[in-house]
């Protein structure tokens, strides 16, 4: 059974969509159930494919069985590599599928069906994205889970969310028409679309590989992806694109479209082209990294401009992936860099889903959706308070939580390699983060205008105990298992980095005979 | 430099298609204009990864049930036949009934020199790539009818000016 | 002005980006570049495999219809379920939903399409429609079925049948199509399509091979041999296409031409 393991964690949701949308519009209530069902399996699979690769190895599965001549046939691949992103994507589906139940009556609740539908086509595309091991597959799945995302943004009922569903849908069509453009100048020059196969004709043939169509198909490759993960300024679909979506289509879509996407980037990076070729050419990574420079200053300074919360959030996604593609890309000697990217995608995953759910549990119970919306939430809400501040910490980069720890890693790759500006970048962005956040947690605690808290006391039981207004608890749990995942992943470090490192000694033969 | 216009005529149309379509996407006001470049843009890409199969004199990649016995040497009219006239009375060789999978291994074998044949398997991925295409354009047009809907203009300044109107009375 | 700007310079950019990768291709139509003869340091050319030996492993001439539908299959699978999520997003998107889930049951009826007054060139063009219909239908079912023999197969077949059905929409009216193929029919439908995909593949999954391995279905299609097997689960896993490729079509015509309310289209 382990040696299906591949494809079970792909079509469980697939097969669940289609149940979904054959019994769900008979009655909603099945839905939920299926959905939770479909993720569970996926997960179990996720954490018995990722038992078998740390123990034993990559574990290959052909499609269709057709395994000779290599290319014939479509190739899934887990290594070690993205054991850890399935895993990651297992877990923050069914927290937020968990969070997105509504009660009958809610307004919006009757296409739940078409939107559940469209989430597990989504979460079988995100895991079909992180186990594909051919070029053009990865495309279609890419468009697959594109797709299912463009419906769940534009399905809201707010005016501004038609119109930033729609430059995403045209910024993603081009993303992702650009990384078909890279993948036929390869295709040209190698004759095969299977990703080791690309692969060993690169690195036995140096004539091709030094040729002009391989690096414009490298070129154009990245910046589809760039495109895909909004790396600044290719980002001016995201902030509108999640501000403006339903909480529970922002839930699922901010901790993971842009993470897998940087998880598809290290994917082509490192076994498609090989970090040898890429590294080679030095000035590139020069150039990336003062480009992530960039892109952390400028999502940190838009995010300290924001009232909206979720639009801040949104700002600091960008920032973020800004740590991530600098880390990759520093090439310092020992790979710390790399392996701080690969940790963050993880951490970064549990900081985003903990904070987008406090955001819609914010926006569903409080009606906030301004920071200064937020007063008094403290004591109104002390565990979705708890939770939020948690991730805020996370975001600064507080020690124990994961946030500290990715910043760590990155910070030493960026000493290593001698890229100053990196790491400037990156303290600059955690003091920025500490002010926004801590303006925010004063505004929750003290309310915006302390003075005149005395005003309240009109009310009877104002100053004492203001209305508890809990958030409901399928809300609320997700929350505090994203917090104590952050917690945790900050605790484990060790344990996660080990793995991460073992997923990199396969890839490296290149290592340390760079310098 | 001749030779590189020469020899690479197809791949210069599609690239300048390719360009037309990103300007209109870029560049155009309009919204549906928008998705027409867009259209342009997956089109060009199409034709662009179709002419990467092609080759000198092949023919489409269907055979042809009329390629004779097995020992015959490669048979030069076959060439010419355009395949896609259905004339598969002739499904097995004069090779005999009882040698059925041998018989065919040789009818796939010997009678098909790859040289006359176009390239498969960019046409296959095409196929894939136009539906995807006619999924975004409907998701797309879907996006742009609503937009008429709760806007009333399809320009974009228009929409944008109508947001901000909308922010400045928050 | 300013964006226009922008444009040419990205365009121009972009385009010089992509010509200068295309210096070192190789010449329009050569027969021994990568794609088509292979390369040095990599196995056997997949596209000469592909021309040589399909015939030999699944019996099917059409060799386009064999690498969709069985060396690539799992991409074909998914490119079914990409235009199912655009049918159900389109619905998400645009459908209104409420108390006009029946429309047919509304005081327009379809049939009496043709004698609505004034409209006296709906004659010609009802009249016509009718009779050409079923033979685009038929002619639909002839492209799926025949995919192995001649350029066809599932999505050119269903879109055949899906415009059959636009056409009933748009020469009648929107009504007169959805009390032929309404709503919960079509996405029925269409999720069946995908059902008959994903099964075939989990059939070879049962019986102990990986998914779309068709060889091992001989035993279960009574072939004798696993070429035919694969033959025989090509058709099929095109059939769930048409399905699929069929309602969708019709679906986003519906909900495009009516504005989302199904009420009345073109």
């Amino acid at each position: 059974m382990t040696d299906q393991l591949p494809a079970i964690i792909v079509l469980t949701p697939m097969f669940g969509a289609i149940l979904v949308s054959l019994l769900g519009n008979r009655d909603h209530r099945i839905c939920f159930p299926i959905v939770l069902v479909s993720l569970l399996i996926s997960l179990g699979a996720s954490f018995g494919a990722a038992q078998e690769v740390f123990s034993t190895g990559a574990i290959n599965y052909f499609m269709g069985g057709w395994e000779k001549p290599l290319g014939i046939g479509i190739q899934l691949r887990i290594d070690a590599l993205n054991a850890l992103v399935l895993l990651v994507i297992g877990s923050v589906s069914i927290l937020t599928a968990f969070f997105s139940i509504r009660r009958i009556g809610e307004k919006n609740t009757e296409k739940t069906p078409q939107f559940y539908v469209l989430y597990l086509l989504l979460c079988s595309g995100l895991f079909g994205i992180t186990i594909a091991a051919d070029a053009f597959n990865l495309f279609v799945l890419i468009e697959v889970s594109s797709l299912t995302s463009y419906g769940l943004v534009a399905m809201g009922s707010s005016r501004r969310g038609t119109h930033a569903a729609f430059n995403y849908v045209i910024m993603g069509t081009v993303g992702a028409s650009f990384y078909l453009i890279g993948v036929g100048y390869l295709y040209m020059k190698t004759g095969t679309l299977n990703m080791m196969d690309i692969r060993s004709i690169l690195q036995s043939n140096v004539d091709i590989a030094n040729s002009n169509a391989v690096t414009i198909a490298f070129l154009f490759i990245l910046v589809g992806i760039w495109i895909k993960m909004a790396f600044f300024p290719l980002n001016g679909w995201l902030p509108n694109a999640y501000s403006y979506c339903p909480s529970s289509s922002a839930c699922i879509l901010a901790p993971l479209m842009t993470k897998v996407s940087v998880y598809v980037m290290l994917r082509v990076m490192i076994s498609v082209f090989g970090l040898e070729w890429i590294f080679s050419h030095a000035q590139w990574s020069e150039l990336v990294v003062w480009l992530a420079v960039i892109a952390i200053l400028a999502g940190s300074i838009f995010a300290l401009a924001q009232r909206e919360i979720k639009k801040m959030l949104c700002y600091l996604i960008v920032a973020e992936v800004g740590y991530m593609v600098g880390g990759a890309w520093l090439a310092d000697a020992e790979w710390w860099g790399l392996t701080g990217t690969i940790y963050h995608i993880i951490a970064d995953a549990a900081m985003t889903l903990c904070l987008f759910l406090a955001a819609g549990i914010f926006v569903r119970r409080f009606n906030a959706v301004e920071i200064s919306d937020l007063e008094g939430l403290f004591k109104k809400a002390p565990w979705t308070s708890v939770g939020f501040v948690i991730g805020g910490l996370a975001m600064i980069g507080v020690p124990p939580t994961c946030g500290f720890y990715s910043k760590f890693y990155l910070i030493r790759g960026g000493i290593d390699a001698g890229h100053w500006q990196f790491v400037a970048a990156l303290l600059i962005s955690s003091l920025v983060n500490a002010v926004l956040f801590f303006r925010i947690f004063e505004i929750a605690h003290f309310g915006n205008k302390p003075a005149e808290g005395h005003d309240h006391s009109h009310d009877a039981n104002a100053d004492e105990a203001p209305a508890r207004q809990e958030a409901p608890l399928n809300a609320l749990i997700p929350l505090l298992v994203s917090a104590a995942a952050i917690l945790l992943i900050g605790l484990f470090n060790g344990q996660i980095v080990e793995l991460i490192r073992v997923a990199l000694e396969d890839f490296s033969t290149l290592a340390l005979n760079l310098r | 430099m001749v030779e590189f216009f020469e020899q690479h005529f197809n791949f210069w149309i599609y690239v300048i298609l390719m360009m037309i379509g990103l300007w209109a996407v870029i560049a155009k006001n309009n919204l549906i204009k928008k998705l027409i470049g867009l259209s342009i843009f997956q089109t060009a890409i199409i034709l662009f990864y179709v002419s990467l199969g092609v080759k000198e004199n092949s023919t489409i990649p269907i055979l042809d049930h009329h390629a004779p016995a097995a020992e015959v040497s490669a048979d030069p009219h076959h060439n010419d036949e355009p395949s896609e006239t259905g004339n598969h009375g002739e499904l097995h060789p004069k090779a005999g009934h009882e040698n059925d999978h041998h018989a065919d291994a040789h009818v796939g074998a010997h009678a098909v020199e790859p040289d006359t044949m176009a390239n498969p398997l960019p046409h296959v991925l095409m196929l894939t790539a136009i539906v995807v295409g006619v999924a975004t354009l409907g998701v797309a047009l879907a996006l742009a009818q609503l937009i008429y809907k709760e806007f009333g203009t399809l320009e974009e300044n228009e929409v944008l000016e109508i947001i901000k109107g909308g922010e400045a009375n928050d | 002005m300013l964006s226009k700007v922008f444009a040419t310079i990205a365009v121009v950019i972009t385009g010089g980006l992509l010509l200068y990768g295309v210096m070192d291709f190789p010449a329009f139509g050569d027969p021994h570049s990568p794609p088509n003869a292979g390369v040095k340091g990599g196995g056997e050319s997949i596209s000469q495999y592909f021309i040589t030996q399909t015939y030999r492993d699944t019996k099917v001439p059409n060799i386009v219809t064999a690498v969709l539908a069985d060396y690539r299959g799992y991409d074909t699978m998914f490119e079914t379920v990409v235009i199912f999520a655009a049918g159900m997003a389109i619905f998400a998107i645009l459908r209104v939903v409420g108390d006009n889930n029946d429309p047919t049951k509304k005081e327009l009826s379809s049939d009496d399409a043709l004698s609505q007054k004034g409209d006296h060139n709906r004659i010609i063009i009802g009249t016509t429609c009718r009779i050409i219909i079923p033979i685009v239908q038929l002619f639909g079912l002839y492209v799926v079925a025949h995919g192995h023999h001649s350029p066809g197969g599932g999505f050119q077949g269903g879109v055949l049948l899906g415009s059959s059905f636009i056409l009933l929409a748009l020469s009648q009216n929107l009504n007169a199509a959805l009390r032929r193929f309404s709503e919960k029919n079509y996405f029925t439908l269409a999720a069946t399509g995908i059902l008959i995909y994903a099964g075939f593949g989990v059939a070879c999954q049962i019986l102990e091979k990986n998914f779309l391995d068709y060889g091992v279905l001989q035993k279960v299609l009574f072939t004798d041999g696993p070429e035919m097997a694969r033959s025989h689960s090509m058709l099929g896993v095109e059939v769930g296409v048409a399905f699929t490729v069929t309602a969708i079509m019709f679906s986003i015509y519906a909900n495009l031409s009516s504005r989302g309310t199904l009420k009345d289209g073109l």
